[in-house]
């Protein structure tokens, strides 16, 4: 047992600059995930989910955005220190990306079997045909046939397309795999069929995961800890069954009071009221008090701190205190 | 029963360099006053193309559509411009289906000046109360839609289809590209108006969480078919075919100790140009025989559920 976590996310701060205005995406958000575990980050558009795992691999836009604090420990490494070169073996290889649209992740001027072959090459020091051969390995796991390897993206379906991303983004058995929403493009069916391939490539690889969704159902599918995401800070933490049986934040309440039921009666749906805070002038006290029904003067003012529940259920929220949870 | 709608044997088939596109076909179903279809399938099965056609933004190969009693596949030009008053649609992407250079307020005024009943003020006061039923703020009417975010837009979308007060609406995917909490207004919305305006909704979607909520009936569609249709309540307790089953346990549950039967289908949909007879599931399907391979029948397996899948057919035969 080492004394550092596998990965741990301390305090990161990001913003992007735009037409001169400052948009604060990601604030003071601090997470940490154990070796082959699954951690599922929730939250609406804009959350700053995205962001996030971008951040880990250091590949945000140069210009608009910057880090401007916090640190992101891989394995007791600082990942926002390192040198360019250090992250250039580290992409791709220790940490991948799946991305969400797999057209605009591949490139249709390749082979999908070349592309496969490129991260592998790039990574190892082993003959063309052994690259070669393990591509269309790679392949063969994500059910695709090895005599697709010379097709263009083009000549797949949605469907195919993204496993063609995933076994470009597990060729060099990363042990962290960042995932961000790799099913929404996909229709249900072959979504569930993707997951359970994820779900059988994680056991048997041991890849620590970050699964990046807005879809509550697939986090209860896949994952093993949860971190609900609310204008750029984290603000709940737990295990998946804490977070589904007994959540504690009013967000990740209403989250589940706005999805319909699928069991039971047809109530009337309760949505959050109004909406998220505007991201370039966040308001002073708790981010969610605007669309809380259970703000009180405290949380328009002082802004609340990630603050342990039970075990290693976390909650940001003053409601706690005043035992006034949805 | 109060029919607004009937649709009989509809066909649309699309011709590609490759061969015929059988987008719908042979597809028949009613729809009562004051209700809701819902329509689902997954991308390409022809339920956006069901939509449009019976819209009449698409012209059908073969059939008939009987809106309030009139047949409109063939009907006179005039007869046309006053019924298609009554039906109108609200696209999936508010994005794509707002004329980015035109403000909220003309966007919704729109269908008013063609229409040409209102005067000036009148139409004034009736842009400002769609504005109102809908839930859009005063301050945003000179906003362009680029400047909204995704459920305000649906909300322009939705004001722009009742202005002319349909009685009719095809809902074509119009929470899909919204986040959870924003769907959910939008869906409690749709629901209020459909109450205070007794509007009849075809409701076609991907999402099953969302058809059941919303829907008196539900259409499953497959291949440009359709495969199942029961009550809602019904198809979701009693799912008969296969694909049904598959769909229903493909949805993920947001509930940490769901333990269910998964039922998954095999490889991916099949093309859709030229197909060949018998079931079109067939070549996913495991249960499939030899006797899928021959045309299928629609049956009636319990009042008001159809199924069309000549093994459950089978198989609940008894159950009449």
């Amino acid at each position: 047992m080492t004394d550092h976590a596998f990965l741990e996310v301390k305090d990161l701060r990001v913003e992007y600059t735009s037409d001169k205005q400052i948009i604060h995406a990601v604030n003071g958000a601090s997470f940490s995930l154990e070796k082959g575990e699954t951690l599922g980050l929730v939250g609406e558009t804009g959350a700053g989910k995205t962001t996030i795992a971008k951040s880990i691999l250091r590949v945000l836009p140069d210009r608009a955005a910057s880090i401007r604090s916090g640190k992101i420990l891989y394995n007791g490494e600082d990942l926002l220190s390192a040198s360019e070169e250090r992250m250039r073996s580290i992409r791709g290889n220790e940490i991948a990306m799946i991305f969400q649209d797999p057209m605009t992740a591949l490139n249709p001027t390749m082979t999908v079997g070349y592309q496969i072959f490129e991260a592998i090459m790039l990574h190892n020091t082993c003959e063309k045909a052994e690259g070669k051969a393990r591509a269309e390995a790679m392949l063969e796991k994500v059910g695709i046939p090895a005599v697709r390897y010379h097709d263009y993206p083009h000549q797949f379906s949605g469907g195919m397309k993204q496993r063609v991303v995933i076994a470009m983004a597990l060729a060099c058995n990363p042990a962290l795999l960042l995932s961000d929403e790799p099913t929404t493009a996909l229709d249900v069916t072959i979504q569930a069929q993707v997951l359970d391939m994820m779900k059988d490539l994680k056991t048997e690889f041991q890849t620590s995961m970050i699964m990046i969704t807005h879809d509550l159902g697939i986090v209860a599918e896949v994952c093993d800890k949860v971190a609900v995401c609310y204008a750029g800070e984290i603000v709940e933490y737990g295990t998946m069954e804490d977070i589904f049986d007994n959540p504690l934040h009013p967000y990740t309440v209403g989250l589940f009071h706005s999805l319909p039921d699928m069991s039971g009666k047809r109530n009337r749906l309760t949505p959050i009221k109004g909406m998220m805070p505007d991201p370039v002038s966040l308001p002073e006290g708790c981010f969610f008090a605007e669309r809380c029904p259970y703000a009180t003067e405290k949380c328009r003012e002082i802004h609340p701190q990630l603050e342990k529940a039970d075990g290693e259920h976390e909650v940001r929220c003053f409601g706690k205190e005043n035992g006034k949870h949805g | 029963m109060d029919e607004i709608l009937r649709v009989e044997h509809l066909k649309k088939i699309f011709n590609t360099p490759f061969g015929d596109l059988h987008a719908v076909d042979d597809v028949s179903f009613s729809l009562e006053r004051g209700k809701t279809l819902g329509v689902v399938g997954e991308s390409g099965c022809g339920k956006s193309t069901l939509g449009r056609t019976v819209l009449q933004l698409i012209k059908p190969t073969s059939g008939s559509i009987r809106f309030n009693g009139t047949e409109i596949t063939d009907c006179s030009v005039q007869t046309w411009k006053d019924l298609r008053e009554d039906m109108q649609i609200i696209f999936q992407d508010p994005m794509s289906s707002l004329d980015p250079r035109m403000a909220v307020w003309d966007i919704i005024e729109e269908p008013l000046k063609i229409q040409k009943k209102l005067s000036k003020n009148d139409r004034y006061q009736k842009v400002r109360e769609l504005m109102d039923t809908v839930g859009i703020a005063e301050r945003i009417q000179y906003s362009y839609p680029h400047e909204l975010d995704g459920g305000r837009r649906q909300r322009i979308g939705i004001a722009r289809a009742l202005a002319l007060e349909p009685k009719f609406i095809v809902c074509d995917e119009p929470v899909s590209a919204l986040d959870v909490s924003i769907q959910a207004q939008i869906i409690n919305l749709l629901m209020d108006l459909q109450k205070e305006k007794k509007l009849s909704y075809m409701f076609i979607t991907h999402d099953l969480s969302v058809v059941k909520y919303i829907s008196d009936e539900i259409m499953v569609m497959y291949l440009g078919q359709i495969v199942e249709k029961a009550p809602s309540d019904e198809l979701f307790s009693h799912p008969v075919h296969p694909y049904t089953k598959a769909l229903l346990s493909a949805i993920p549950i947001p509930d940490a100790h769901s333990r269910r039967e998964k039922i998954r289908l095999k490889g991916e949909i099949t093309s859709p140009i030229n197909p060949k007879p018998g079931c079109r599931l067939a070549p996913r399907c495991q249960y499939a025989t030899d006797a899928c391979l021959s045309p299928q029948t629609v049956a009636e397996i319990k009042p008001n559920h159809f199924v069309n899948c000549c093994r459950a057919t089978f198989e609940n035969s008894g159950l009449l």
